[in-house]
């Protein structure tokens, strides 16, 4: 099939690649271990799927903050974003 | 007898899952693709990083587009919300001739097409041949929505208040209608006034649709784009650009479209934040409510 149409490069085919294993990676967690709500550090009740939203959520705006205020290299944005997202969900 | 697991309805959702594959996500993929090129044509692209974003990120125009915006749909809620509650508790209730004309009168402009609002108001401000217009000029008040950036975000303004307010009294009429007659006997036999019977019974017991009015208006006036543009394309200036109409100008007056992706992007995780807010609060709201 042709996808030129779409124009897909590398580093966004690796990041929708990423996004979908975490996707079925939570699948699959969920089969093996269901999720129950919990309330931590969030105002709200949350399951496990909440806050990997909020966690990609928070880093989308971490990476975007990061463009805004410094020209420094966005991988400094990716490491924030990886403790956020892993405190989100630890903590969360 | 024990229930039968059985997992088969999930095939049912393949449809949906395609349709929504098919309108939203592969397109939105797209958009991702485009906005780290610079795009030229069919097969003319080439990989430019992070470099749109940082572009649209430090883009002046950009950020007067959201700042605007933002004044304009707290305006909006600041004025809609509590004109619709009053037209709500102002309507005659039961079901009679005159709560049926009223309903069909508050249901009118909810069905007229976003550009022949637009349209309606356009003519209705002229200082010529339009009835607001020539009011104004008769009283002495110098209007001009063409040329004077206050008259223009008025007439925007007011022009949303007529289109949407009837959806926000329609909703709480709903709420309001929803109340058991035995809230107010017991109100009535407390001596409670006016006052203590919209702060105790109706208005928490509007808190349900109340909200769901808020989300509604609050994205909808936040992804306006039709009704300023047919109004005033966005002038006088950029006065009434909001960012619908930015982002239009961007990819298809100047057809900068890697620019304009990662600025759909921006605006995409915007609207999605104040969604996920949104809908926190209301799902918190209902928990409350149970307890």
């Amino acid at each position: 099939m042709d996808m030129d149409w779409m124009a897909w490069t590398a580093p966004t085919a690796i990041f929708f690649l990423c996004i979908a294993l975490m996707l079925a990676g939570m699948t699959v967690w969920e089969v093996v271990s269901p999720t129950v709500e919990a309330k931590g550090l969030l105002p709200m009740r949350t399951t496990r799927g909440d806050r990997l939203f909020i966690g990609l959520l928070g880093s989308a705006f971490i990476h975007l903050g990061w463009l805004a205020a410094t020209d420094a290299s966005l991988w400094g944005a990716s490491a924030v974003s990886l403790v956020w997202i892993a405190l989100v969900i630890r903590f969360g | 007898m024990d229930k039968v697991q059985d997992n088969r309805a999930w095939f049912l959702i393949i449809p949906v899952f395609l349709i929504v594959a098919f309108s939203a996500v592969i397109p939105l993929m797209t958009v991702v693709n485009y906005s780290v090129q610079e795009i030229f044509g069919p097969g003319q692209t080439f990989f430019v990083g992070t470099e749109w974003f940082e572009a649209v990120l430090k883009d002046d125009r950009l950020h007067d587009a959201l700042v605007r915006q933002i004044i304009y749909s707290l305006a909006v809620l600041a004025i809609e919300i509590p004109l619709g509650i009053v037209i709500a508790l102002g309507m005659p209730g039961g079901r009679s001739a005159k709560t049926s004309l009223t309903l069909v009168l508050l249901a009118l402009p909810l069905l007229i097409p976003f550009n022949v609002v637009g349209t309606i108001w356009q003519i209705f401000g002229r200082g010529d041949i339009g009835l607001l217009g020539a009011t104004f000029r008769a009283i002495g008040i110098d209007y001009n929505y063409t040329n004077n950036s206050a008259h223009a975000w008025l007439t925007v303004l007011v022009m949303d208040v007529w289109h949407w307010t009837s959806l926000v009294a329609l909703l709480c009429y709903a709420g309001l209608q929803s109340i058991p007659p035995a809230f107010y006997q017991a109100a009535k036999i407390d001596g409670a006034s006016k006052w203590a019977v919209f702060r105790y019974i109706q208005l928490p017991k509007m808190r349900g649709v109340l909200i769901i009015a808020v989300l509604l208006r609050f994205m909808d006036s936040f992804m306006i784009y039709t009704e300023p543009f047919v109004l005033t394309g966005g002038g006088p200036g950029n006065s009434t650009t909001f960012l619908s109409q930015y982002l239009t100008q961007m990819a298809v007056g100047q057809f900068d479209i890697g620019k304009a992706a990662a600025f759909s992007i921006v605006y995409f995780l915007i609207v999605l934040l104040f969604s996920f807010i949104f809908y926190t609060i209301i799902t918190r709201t209902g928990e409350g409510e149970k307890k």
